[in-house]
């Protein structure tokens, strides 16, 4: 009988916590997402001004470190007035409610498909494979605005028209994944145990899936960020009276040459956003792997 | 034999072709014959070995009997019964009779799954255990296969080849199967650690009762462990013998190429090698007659035309070879030590010599 090893290592108390103080684009990554989080809830408490409410008196004032700067508007105003800082603080609303909902939506139908296609070779395959190539081949934009089209606009639409179009970035990922992981010893394993096929997809395979599927599903909220700017950019999105990113770089355009921050300020929002997902992504991809995790 | 009679585990004429649907705007390819018409009765209690090069269909064979794929043609029988006839509850019973040990000690476990996890599943799965209960029988396996149960709490990736394979046999032990196959349990090893899994299976296969069916492709390991030995080439079983008679008097040609590739240390014991010349055919377009007769060196023209039949010598000894009498001591032969030359025992006098005057002078 062989002598048994007897070596063992010491653990931090707290695991968890080390490792995400010790995994620097986990913390600046969902730090500025969680800052994003508390601005968007508590939007009345923290913004200077409604968002809505018009100046001409005080259009166009430019942001507080420029010559000319009214300290009341911290980012200047727009060209009807508008505080521009109250206007991005009101817009993170529409665009975290889009990215969350919408991210978790793609994720939700683009994964279940990419698993079951990627488990069930044959039909199920072919099938879900030509219709991702047959989505893919379509434009986006011309799909979204046929969706808007259909279903009216509003936050309600632009969320479904971004999972009608973007689930197949999960089923692509998530079908290769699960093909990888679906050839591996251990599902035969699972099986000479006498696990059902359902059950080895969903308990043995699914968890090895995981860390891509939330990687991708914080980059997608950062893209579904960017649909939104974009549709509201071309007034699809909601309606005029509700403050979004989108609907701020479309009328700062307009103004570019006479006040370049109404333009420059969403715009910085929408950049920072969508670094700040795709930080997220990475870092909880390499936190959730127990391999990478060393 | 008594135990002859009621094998655990029987392939009967089993046939298992690869086949590739034609897909589209394709055309089919010919089936791979992974195995071909093979019949094998797995005694129970022993220790069979499976060997052959890559390719000749010793893993397929093996999975096959452990109903983890669909066979082309031809039956596996369990304890008698059929199991392609077996209603999903029953074969779920069987499942936990016959289990695994796999090559890759790093594939076979799931990363996302601790250890206590891993050896656990069966538990959960076949029994109605509490969960204290099952953590002691996790822990006790952990100590049956040699690792500490304070382990139980670690990830896969913790650990070394040899500690995850004894992983993997202690999630084979689980649910208390009657028979292990053995998928090149040890060849992804160190050399040094090949001999301490080798030594746990022979000590778990004698506490437990085990039949035990090993699938390798070097015979070094087998010589050691197993009781008969089936060599199979491109699919088929050339020769199936008692482990010692197949060392001492390898029948089949392919067979004692196979010895002269075992790696000898002893010196005086190599000899020339390089029977086999060539590549294995493709197992698309098997040869016809003899499918070992492209690289036999012994090959003559009845080989190509005609299939040479499984021929049972006595009671243990089967081999498939036209020629099998003129060719029994042709190759490899016996592993005696050969005469030492002249100038080797001279060599060795003087050493002796020299030793004993450095002793009694020191």
């Amino acid at each position: 009988m062989p002598k048994p090893f007897s070596r063992t290592r010491g653990r931090p108390r707290f695991p968890a916590l080390i490792r995400l103080l010790q995994n620097p684009k986990l913390g600046l990554g969902g730090g500025f997402v969680l800052l994003l989080v508390i601005i968007a809830v508590f939007a009345p408490a923290i913004a200077p001004h409604d968002p809505l409410e018009q100046d001409l008196m005080a259009s166009a004032l430019p942001p507080f470190w420029l010559a000319g700067a009214d300290p009341a508007h911290l980012l200047g105003t727009d060209d009807l007035g508008r505080d521009v800082l109250s206007r991005l603080i009101f817009g993170s609303r529409v665009a975290l409610t889009v990215a969350v909902v919408a991210g978790v939506a793609a994720g939700t139908v683009g994964s279940l498909l990419g698993l079951l296609a990627g488990y069930f070779d044959g039909w199920t395959d072919i099938a879900v494979s030509r219709l991702i190539e047959i989505w893919m081949a379509f434009p986006a934009v011309l799909l979204s605005i046929l969706i808007v089209a259909i279903l009216g606009s509003g936050v309600g639409t632009v969320i479904v028209a971004i999972a009608i179009i973007d689930w197949t970035r999960f089923a692509r990922v998530i079908r290769a994944d699960t093909m990888a992981n679906a050839q591996a010893d251990y599902v035969v394993a699972a099986r000479t145990l006498g696990f059902g096929r359902w059950t080895i997809l969903f308990r043995e395979i699914l968890p090895n899936v995981m860390p891509g599927l939330i990687a991708l599903l914080a980059m997608e909220m950062g893209i579904a960020v960017v649909i939104e700017a974009i549709l509201s950019f071309v007034g699809l999105s909601v309606s005029s009276d509700t403050p979004t990113w989108g609907s701020m770089i479309a009328s700062g355009r307009q103004i570019i040459y006479q006040a370049w921050w109404v333009f420059a300020a969403p715009l910085a929002a929408v950049f920072a956003t969508v670094l700040a997902f795709n930080q997220l992504g990475d870092g909880l991809r390499r936190a959730l792997d127990p391999v990478m995790r060393r | 034999m008594s135990l002859a009679a009621h094998p655990i585990l029987e392939a009967i004429h089993l046939t298992k072709h690869f086949a590739t649907p034609p897909g589209f705007l394709q055309r089919a390819k010919p089936p791979v014959q992974a195995v071909t018409d093979v019949s094998l009765a797995v005694r129970k209690g022993e220790t069979l070995a499976l060997v052959g090069e890559s390719g000749s269909g010793k893993s397929t064979l093996g999975r096959l009997l452990l109903n983890l794929m669909p066979a082309t043609s031809g039956d596996v029988l369990y304890d008698g019964r059929n199991l392609g006839n077996l209603s999903a509850s029953a074969l779920r019973q069987v499942r936990r009779d016959l289990q695994i040990i796999f090559q890759d000690p790093f594939a076979s476990l799931n990363p996302r799954m601790s250890v206590e996890a891993i050896v656990g599943e069966p538990i959960w799965l076949h029994s109605t255990m509490s969960r204290a209960d099952r953590r002691a029988r996790v822990a006790d396996l952990l100590k049956t296969v040699g690792l500490a149960p304070e382990q139980a709490g670690r990830y896969p990736h913790e650990f070394s080849g040899g500690q995850r394979q004894r992983i993997g046999i202690a999630r084979a032990l689980a649910s208390e199967p009657r028979l292990i196959l053995g998928d090149e349990p040890v060849s992804a090893l160190d050399v040094s650690v090949q001999a301490q899994v080798v030594n746990l299976l022979e000590d778990l296969k004698h506490q437990f009762g085990l039949t035990l069916l090993i699938v390798a492709h070097g015979l070094g390991v087998i010589r050691h462990m197993s009781d008969r030995v089936a060599v199979m080439y491109l699919g088929e079983i050339v020769e199936l013998a008692p482990v010692d008679a197949l060392f001492e008097t390898p029948l089949h040609p392919y067979t004692q190429a196979l010895m002269t590739a075992v790696p000898v240390s002893h010196p005086g014991l190599r000899r020339p090698r390089a029977i086999l010349s060539g590549e294995m055919p493709s197992p698309t377009a098997p040869p016809s007659g003899c499918r070992f007769h492209t690289r036999c060196p012994h090959g003559r023209p009845l080989c190509r035309d005609e299939k040479p039949v499984f021929e049972r010598l006595d009671d243990d000894r089967h081999v498939a070879c036209h020629f099998w009498k003129e060719l029994a001591n042709a190759g490899a032969g016996s592993l005696a030590p050969p005469p030492a030359s002249a100038a080797y025992v001279t060599r060795l006098d003087l050493f002796k010599t020299a030793q004993a005057t450095m002793e009694s002078h020191p």
